[in-house]
């Protein structure tokens, strides 16, 4: 199976331009997920891909072949759609068979290939049924089926979950991600959704404004963020405007030098720049507690989500708003009004240039 | 490219075809407008204003004042009684709606010949309405009511409020129904709700219908003859007879350009009217 | 206050059904006579319809003329509501709007301009030149039934079957014409049942030579009674309630009278 190429993908629409230079190299077999807001042209990507939108400017290469110009119905893409596109006038077994049929493949064919597809999506002896009768789980197995009939060398998906209410869409996320193990086709999934992302992807293109903000492994992505839009979009954070210390692997921020392990490079000091901490890595100190060599904040906290599976403690340092987050375990007991600490680890300190 | 020419490809019928049947006919009969008519009953090529200003003598701008005034009050009755109807049509649930909506449109395609047959029956005096009246005491005895003006009105209305109701349909179907319960909780009753709410909301659908029933009754040709006296005969009835009867086809292609650009121009103005609605927010 | 409605609308419906009812009550008539209520009870006159040689061929005439005017139009609206839909160029914008004229037109200017047309092309009273004559000025109807069917196809079905290997061809084969198909049935019955109604136009084109049922029923009318009339007015009726009463029950009716799609 092999690999797909675009390179310098640009698309406009009248004067708006809606995909800015895009270059991206997707290994074969993997599940990647285009993840960005509306308007960020993940959709046209995919539409480009799949040959229902021309680029204005760029190639799309699938291995070595050229397939650019190539026309949606010979490009052997296997899509689903976010309507899902069911054809009402047809059954779901016919949905499944219509790009076998028009091939006018072997009926004893089809319908072995049919009932397997079926029992692929867990939806055996269903064929006969119409499209109207069927829930929005199983219509999104329908879809599903039918695009990968005819083995399609990548399989595309415009946010095909987005109808599914919270629960049924998780599981279905999962399943999905079984599926492409599975089968091992080469997958891509458009999202808005970063937990959509994170659950089923091998890689994460992060996309805004057109452009891919970065590409790279889920954990990765939201570890090493490489700007503060991705930083923000992704999972949350607290960002803080830091500038860079004279002292070698440190910044400044609010007048505390703040060890960190790791600085862009080519970063002078003095220089602007964006410090971005997970809650999750956060201390939170009260009274004498120790604070371990780590850079603090001190402030007060202004308000406690305590949900129960974790706890969620806003603490306000000198006019700006740090969020805490852990188990209950981890965190102290504070209530509104205390004053506490706020310790940053230096690992956990990510310097953003940009 | 490629577009373009499976395009073209596709409209090469329909474009033939209309071009051949609808555009050449009108343009012969523009042409023929500005003819001039020779005493055998034939015409020449020329290009005089006659048969136009021929309109202007006192019989034919008696027979348009007849024929506007005519059409102008089918078209109020029609839409004073149909705008009401339709509004209560559009509010029943939808399996009520479809028997009233199947048997308007069988009312509407009815034949001119059959509706202006039917209505000189209802109105005859040997199988009409006023056996009715007399077996219900009110008159002595039975009496003919057709032809006569009253007779042609009552059917061109009959004929015309289907379609009426029918250009009101969408407007009405699509207006919300919040509108009318959010004068209900301010206190208004349903009836001063209705004239104080949706009256002024649907006015746009309101003058567009009026001018699409006025172009329609402008269009009656057999009730006039059927319904009405001589004096009653429309200018679409003059249009034929001028053709057939008296074998003035320049005139009457006149009168069909005169009556032809009077229509479009109002239909026109009426869709540009409401399209410059459609695009205000 | 619903009462009051509902009086209205009953009041209503009871005017447009008296001059049918009346019409159906005199069709039953025994003897040669206009009476209402009828008297004895026949339906002699319908056996008329088909045994007169005259109303039989009448008859004939006016459904073959619906049939092949109705097929005429459905089959100039089709492309041009595909091409608007497809293209949405303005040449098929142009043609729409062209085709959308006549019917809106008083249709005397449609038949004097048919009527010069085919006495100019030698055509004048065949057959022929009323089924073109019907079909150009009916082909609104289709056009407007089959826009309103292609406008309801959501593009992700054609772009879903492309995606499947459909080239345009195959696409419109099995995907667009199937969902634009009972628009398309709808339409021609619209077409079928005006054109079968129609006098002026066929009058003026053919009224001497090719005579259908609204020429007969009005030549009759001319020369006198007959309750052959009635029986044929009441077959009118009966048609266009059960071509209408059957879009009704298969097809959207609400929708194709302009009303949005049913909420699901």
């Amino acid at each position: 199976m092999p690999d797909l190429h675009l390179t310098g993908i640009v698309k406009h629409y009248g004067s708006v331009v809606a995909v800015d230079h895009v270059d991206l190299h997707l290994p074969a077999g993997k599940f990647v997920c285009f993840l960005g807001p509306s308007g960020c042209g993940k959709t046209t990507l995919l539409r480009m891909i799949a040959g229902l939108e021309a680029p204005t400017k760029g190639r799309i290469k699938l291995g070595e072949e050229d397939i650019t110009d190539r026309p949606t119905h010979r490009r052997g893409v296997g899509m689903v759609f976010q309507s899902l596109a069911l054809f009402p006038h047809l059954t779901v077994g016919e949905n499944i068979a219509y790009g076998m049929r028009i091939r006018n493949a072997p009926k004893a064919d089809t319908e072995r290939r049919v009932e397997e597809l079926l029992q692929l999506v867990h939806l055996p002896g269903l064929g006969s049924r119409n499209v109207s009768q069927l829930s929005g789980g199983q219509r999104q197995r329908v879809a599903i089926a039918r695009a990968l009939a005819l083995d399609p060398a990548l399989f595309l998906l415009d946010e095909p979950l987005s109808a599914l209410d919270a629960k049924l869409r998780e599981a279905m996320q999962v399943e999905l991600r079984l599926l492409q193990r599975r089968l091992g086709v080469t997958t891509i999934l458009v999202t808005h959704d970063q937990r959509e992302a994170m659950t089923t992807a091998d890689l994460i293109a992060v996309m805004a404004h057109g452009r891919v903000q970065q590409i790279g492994s889920p954990l990765e992505i939201y570890r090493n963020p490489a700007n503060t839009f991705v930083a923000d979009f992704i999972g949350s954070t607290n960002m803080l405007p830091a500038s860079i210390a004279e002292r070698p692997g440190a910044v400044w921020v609010d007048g505390v030098v703040f060890p960190v392990a790791k600085l862009p490079a080519g970063v002078a000091p003095g220089r602007e720049v964006t410090l971005s901490v997970r809650p999750e890595e956060l201390h939170l100190l009260t009274g004498d507690m120790d604070q371990r060599g780590e850079a603090v904040l001190t402030g007060t906290v202004s308000f406690v989500r305590d949900v129960g599976q974790s706890v969620e403690v806003f603490v306000e340092c000198g006019g700006r708003s740090v969020t805490v987050v852990g188990s209950p375990k981890e965190v102290p007991p504070v209530k509104a009004g205390d004053a506490v600490r706020v310790a940053f680890p230096a690992e956990a300190c990510v310097v953003l240039a940009q | 490219m490629r577009a373009y020419g499976r395009s073209t490809l596709v409209l090469a019928y329909p474009a033939l075809v209309l071009g051949m049947f609808l555009l050449v006919p009108f343009g012969i009969m523009a042409a023929l407008s500005v003819f001039r008519r020779v005493p055998a009953g034939t015409f020449e090529p020329a290009m005089v204003p006659d048969n136009y200003l021929n309109l202007l003598t006192p019989f034919f701008l008696d027979r348009i004042g007849f024929t506007l005034g005519l059409s102008a009050a089918v078209a109020v009755v029609c839409v004073a009684l149909g705008f009401p109807f339709t509004y209560l049509l559009t509010r029943l649930p939808r399996r009520r709606q479809v028997p009233w909506l199947v048997f308007l449109l069988a009312v509407l395609a009815l034949s001119e010949v059959i509706v202006g047959f039917a209505w000189s029956v209802l109105l005859s005096r040997t199988a009409g309405l006023s056996n009715l009246l007399v077996w219900l005491g009110l008159l002595s005895q039975p009496e003919s009511w057709a032809p006569g003006l009253t007779a042609m009105m009552l059917g061109l209305c009959y004929l015309a409020f289907p379609y009426t109701v029918l250009v009101l349909y969408p407007s009405l179907s699509r207006l919300d129904p919040s509108y009318l319960e959010a004068a209900r909780t301010l206190g208004a009753s349903p009836l001063r709700g209705f004239f104080g709410v949706i009256v002024p909301v649907s006015r746009p659908a309101i003058l567009a219908t009026l001018v699409m029933v006025f172009v329609f009754a402008l269009g009656a040709y057999v009730l006039p003859q059927l319904l009405g006296r001589p004096q009653h005969w429309t200018l679409a009835v003059h249009i034929t007879d001028q053709a057939l009867s008296r074998s003035n086809v320049p005139a009457a292609a006149a009168m069909s350009i005169t009556l032809l650009l009077a229509s479009l121009a109002l239909v026109l103005v009426t869709a540009a009217l409401g399209n410059r609605r459609k695009e205000q927010p | 206050m619903r009462a009051l409605a509902g009086i209205f609308m009953g009041l209503i419906g009871l005017v447009l059904a008296a001059p049918l009812a009346v019409v159906a009550g005199i069709s039953l008539n025994q003897r040669k006579m206009m009476l209402f209520p009828p008297q004895g009870l026949s339906f002699q006159w319908y056996g008329e319809l088909f045994r007169d040689e005259g109303w039989r061929n009448a008859m004939l005439n006016s459904l073959s003329l619906a049939l092949c005017a109705a097929l005429f139009a459905t089959s100039i609206a089709l492309p041009i509501a595909y091409a608007v839909w497809r293209w949405n160029s303005r040449f098929a914008r142009a043609l729409h709007a062209m085709g959308s004229t006549p019917f809106i037109l008083p249709p005397v200017i449609t038949a004097l301009g048919f009527l010069v047309f085919w006495t100019m092309s030698g055509f004048y009273g065949s057959f022929g030149a009323v089924v073109i004559s019907h079909g150009i000025f009916l082909v609104t109807l289709p056009l407007i039934t089959v826009s309103l069917g292609f406008a309801g196809i959501d593009p992700a079905y054609t772009e879903a079957a492309a995606t499947l290997g459909a080239d345009d061809r195959t696409v419109f084969r099995t995907v667009v014409l199937p969902m634009v198909l009972p628009y398309v049935v709808s339409g021609f019955v619209f077409a079928f049942v005006i054109s079968l109604n129609e006098y002026i136009i066929s009058y003026m084109v053919a009224g001497f030579t090719v005579e259908t049922l609204p020429i007969k029923v009005f030549n009759s009318i001319r020369y006198g009674y007959t309750p052959v009339m009635a029986a044929v007015s009441v077959v009118f009726i009966l048609v266009a309630l059960v071509a209408f009463g059957l879009v009704g029950r298969f097809g959207d009716l609400p929708r194709l009278l302009g009303a949005w799609a049913p909420k699901d």
